[in-house]
């Protein structure tokens, strides 16, 4: 059977992610694939381990915090050393619904696609805020401009992908830059680009943690410094 | 000779003179790469000459079209000041990419 290893990126998280991998374990018994949960508990400071180790989850851990782009990269690279046939990134906040991650790796089963972004703008139930909405149009010109590939969703933290793209994808980004980047490695390996709608659970406790409006400054520029590293 | 100079000349080329040692020494001790060597001596000398003999940097100055030889100094220094601190954090990123590694290596081990 193929493997698929399920990254969740996960900063003090201890509020709500005993709930988002119970209901993880239910959906992906529904899979054909053996899945492994994979917690990447990067640097928190409350019992996210302990509660992902509990849960069954692998965890590992970043002994300091180092951001959600190298929680990623670690994921992937773990992903990479056990032969993954398929990755999927969730959020560990619980703004994800786990009955979506068939659709996310339906075209990568399919062979249609190398990548595949879970939006949340094509999904036309979304009630995302207005603010974010408008941010997350900022962000995907960002990533037009930046990387030449256009998307309707490049902060969406649900992605997908197969083995070809988990072998090539090499991330230098640490932090909530890393969404954009990902775009570039898509350009840059040549790898097949999918979306497919998602659903998003706005809670407050996920707004809190999304990416603020006035992030984008700061992300321009560590964009700047990552193409001229 | 020294009493030719203006006070401010005395303290701007002492100081200069000071910079141009520590620099020597940072390449003797091996913590300064032979590339930073260059750029940061030809730049302490080049302000060296310009305190020197500031009338050289009139002469630029009416060749850049800027009237007086301080502006060309003023808007030089802003400029190598925007590129050392360009520099700086293009290096801080290599060293939190650097910690990224290490912290990533420990996790992946346990």
């Amino acid at each position: 059977m193929q493997r698929l290893v399920l990254i969740l990126p996960a900063l003090n998280e201890a509020e709500v992610l005993a709930e988002v991998l119970a209901r993880l374990k239910a959906e992906i018994k529904k899979l054909p694939l053996t899945t492994e949960l994979v917690v990447v508990n990067d640097g928190s400071t409350d019992k996210t381990a302990a509660i992902a180790g509990k849960a069954g989850a692998t965890v590992l851990t970043h002994l300091i915090n180092r951001g959600l782009g190298a929680a990623l990269g670690t994921g992937l690279v773990y992903a990479k050393k056990q032969q993954a046939d398929f990755a999927v990134t969730f959020d560990s906040d619980g703004q994800h619904d786990p009955a979506d991650i068939a659709k996310v790796l339906w075209p990568l089963l399919g062979r249609r696609a190398d990548v595949v972004i879970g939006s949340r703008s094509l999904n036309r139930e979304s009630k995302m805020p207005f603010l974010r909405r408008v941010n997350n149009q900022a962000f995907n010109v960002l990533t037009w401009i930046f990387f030449g590939k256009t998307t309707t969703d490049s902060l969406s933290g649900f992605r997908g992908f197969n083995r070809r793209a988990i072998q090539c994808i090499h991330l230098k980004t640490e932090r909530m830059e890393v969404s954009n980047e990902f775009f570039a490695e898509i350009k840059r390996h040549r790898l097949r680009l999918e979306e497919v709608p998602i659903k998003v659970i706005y809670t407050p406790y996920s707004i809190r943690k999304g990416v603020k409006p006035g992030n984008i400054f700061a992300i321009i520029f560590r964009l700047v410094l990552r193409l001229l590293r | 000779m020294i009493n030719n100079f203006l006070p401010v000349q005395i303290v701007f080329g002492a100081f200069l003179l000071f910079a141009v040692s520590r620099v020597m020494l940072r390449l003797k001790d091996g913590t300064l790469a032979l590339n930073n060597f260059i750029f940061w001596l030809g730049l302490f000398i080049v302000a060296l000459i310009g305190v020197v003999k500031p009338e050289l940097t009139t002469i630029l100055a009416q060749k850049l079209g800027i009237n007086r030889g301080s502006d060309v100094v003023v808007y030089a220094s802003i400029l190598l000041l925007f590129y050392v601190i360009f520099r700086t954090n293009i290096l801080l990123e290599n060293l939190r990419h650097d910690l990224t590694e290490l912290v990533r290596k420990l996790a992946l081990k346990k």
